[in-house]
């Protein structure tokens, strides 16, 4: 087993996913825990979807999908946020319309353009094992600018989550902030659509996040260990996915998601365990 | 005569869409008041509310707060909204939810200082939960979370405590504790409180008005005929708790209430 290991970081390819999936589940702990806490998995799920259409732009225009991917998914952030602040009602009805709409587009141009498009499945479904290094670069920088941009907002986003009506009479500039954290969510969507693909990419921002959250209660914590499980499901995913040449992002996914099943578990023994103390005749009263 | 009020409304008009909930409102809320307003649901409570916090432009008419317009002014006052059912995995302690009043005293980039966790720490003995610190919001009860927000609008040292149903959700002791609190807390801070049951208002507030579309205030501890007339709904509330004598005044206005 262990010289499977380094035997299989002998190859760049091995080391790069390795470092992809690292550096990916830093921002998605962090972005997972915003996610989760606030309710807004299903516009993290528009996003995602939307910035496909940034896919099929920058294939069209000859560019790297990537940074169509970024433009397009903050762009939708952006306009999802708007949509969902202006008008309360139905804001999920016009938010799963520019979900499919982006889709729609970069499927349209994604028809419209010549060329090799050998790895468009990867966009959807991951390919953790063709991560270039120029990518890793950008995933480093990425996660760089979140954990700065968090932790100078840290106490405002928290109010902000927590109660955002007594945020805003404390004059905390609300709105530019909740759009600062969905322009966040978006690059780190696009990030994730690396490892797991655009599908898969709520399932990695969420689980790791809803796991942490039955076992500890601060924010700080959650999203420590958001990350640290998001490593471990990844690097897990990306062993068995090698070594049984298996679709890397769905087993990273599997894998998560075998992590929550056996966190629900645990979480309803120690509630029974508490409710049997409960019904323990005090001694001493 | 007297000082310049803490909050002041004058011909206030406010509603949403073609019909106005709040027709004409004069308010003017002074140093140590404790005024309970009280009217049925949808008579304009929670209008109100919004209105003197600036999450609602009034329609017409001005309303002020320590002189300023509310959006300025609104950081003299400490609010503590309806106790809500709300996501009890929220993971967030005692202490960073009495931090939050804070924030609107820093400037967003600056950290909060020393001097800043004593003031929470005083908030929070002001209103007994101390040892609760550090405590998971959602593990408190309802009287107790309560007392967290209230001591969250304190922590910012505010002119005037405003107050959405205090005790809408909880248990008729709590709800006396949290009163007693209110009226302890009066001998320092300006108290509005707006509320649906007078019964238990009217036993500690100085003042009463009645808030149903149209305001009917007289800065008095008696019940009005005018506002028997305004807040139709309020003294029959009233009277079906067994109070009357406590709030209707002695002089003779009778036959207005029996129109």
């Amino acid at each position: 087993m262990i010289n499977a290991i380094i035997e299989a970081f002998q190859f760049t390819f091995m080391r790069n996913a390795l470092a992809a999936g690292l550096l990916v589940s830093i921002a998605c702990g962090i972005i997972g825990t915003y996610v989760v806490v606030n309710r807004i998995v299903f516009i993290s799920g528009g996003i995602a979807h939307a910035a496909y259409g940034g896919i099929g732009l920058g294939y069209f225009l000859g560019i790297n999908p990537i940074f169509g991917a970024i433009g397009f998914s903050l762009l939708s952030a952006l306009g999802m946020g708007a949509v969902q602040r202006k008008t309360k009602e139905r804001a999920d009805t016009i938010i799963g319309v520019m979900w499919a709409i982006g889709m729609a587009l970069g499927i349209i141009l994604i028809d419209r353009s010549a060329g090799y498009k050998a790895d468009l499945m990867s966009y959807l479904f991951g390919s953790i094992l063709s991560v270039p290094g120029s990518d890793l670069v950008l995933m480093a920088i990425l996660d760089f600018s979140i954990i700065v941009l968090v932790s100078l907002f840290y106490k405002e986003l928290q109010a902000i989550s927590f109660d955002e009506t007594f945020t805003t009479l404390q004059n905390v500039p609300v709105n530019a902030l909740y759009l600062l954290l969905l322009a966040m969510i978006a690059v780190t969507v696009v990030m994730m659509m690396r490892v797991v693909g655009l599908i898969m990419v709520i399932a990695l921002l969420t689980i790791p996040a809803a796991i942490s959250g039955m076992h500890v209660h601060s924010l700080k914590s959650m999203m420590i260990l958001s990350t640290l499980l998001g490593m471990v499901f990844t690097l897990i995913g990306l062993w068995l996915s090698y070594s049984w040449n298996l679709t890397s992002g769905a087993t990273i996914i599997l894998i998560s998601g075998i992590g929550y099943l056996i966190s629900l578990l645990i979480q309803s023994w120690r509630a029974s365990r508490d409710k049997r103390t409960w019904q323990m005749p005090k001694v001493n009263s | 005569m007297k000082e310049k009020p803490i909050i002041h409304m004058e011909n206030l008009w406010a509603g949403y869409g073609q019909d106005p909930i709040l027709e004409n409102i004069n308010l003017d809320i002074y140093s140590q008041d404790f005024v309970g307003l009280i009217g049925p649901n949808g008579g304009g409570k929670t209008t109100l509310i919004k209105v003197i916090l600036g999450l609602l432009e009034p329609s017409r008419g001005k309303v002020e707060i320590m002189g300023m317009p509310v959006r300025q002014g609104r950081e003299a006052v400490g609010y503590v909204p309806q106790l809500v059912e709300f996501d009890r995995a929220f993971p967030i302690s005692v202490y960073e939810v009495v931090r939050m009043g804070l924030l609107g005293k820093r400037k967003l980039l600056n950290p909060f200082l020393p001097v800043d966790r004593d003031k929470i720490f005083q908030a929070l003995d002001l209103v007994n939960l101390k040892h609760l610190v550090d405590q998971p919001i959602g593990e408190l009860s309802g009287g107790q979370r309560q007392r967290v927000y209230i001591a969250r609008a304190l922590v910012a040292e505010p002119k005037i405590l405003l107050l959405d149903e205090p005790t809408a959700s909880i248990d008729p002791q709590t709800s006396t504790s949290i009163y007693e609190l209110l009226r302890d807390l009066n001998q320092q801070v300006t108290i509005l409180l707006i509320s649906h049951d007078m019964s238990a208002i009217t036993s500690y507030v100085k003042t009463i008005g009645c808030l149903n579309h149209q305001l009917a205030y007289h800065a008095q501890k008696e019940i009005s005929p005018d506002m028997l007339e305004i807040g139709y709904q309020c003294p029959v509330d009233l009277i079906a708790h067994g109070l009357p004598h406590r709030v209707l005044p002695a002089h003779p206005h009778e036959e207005h209430i029996h129109d």
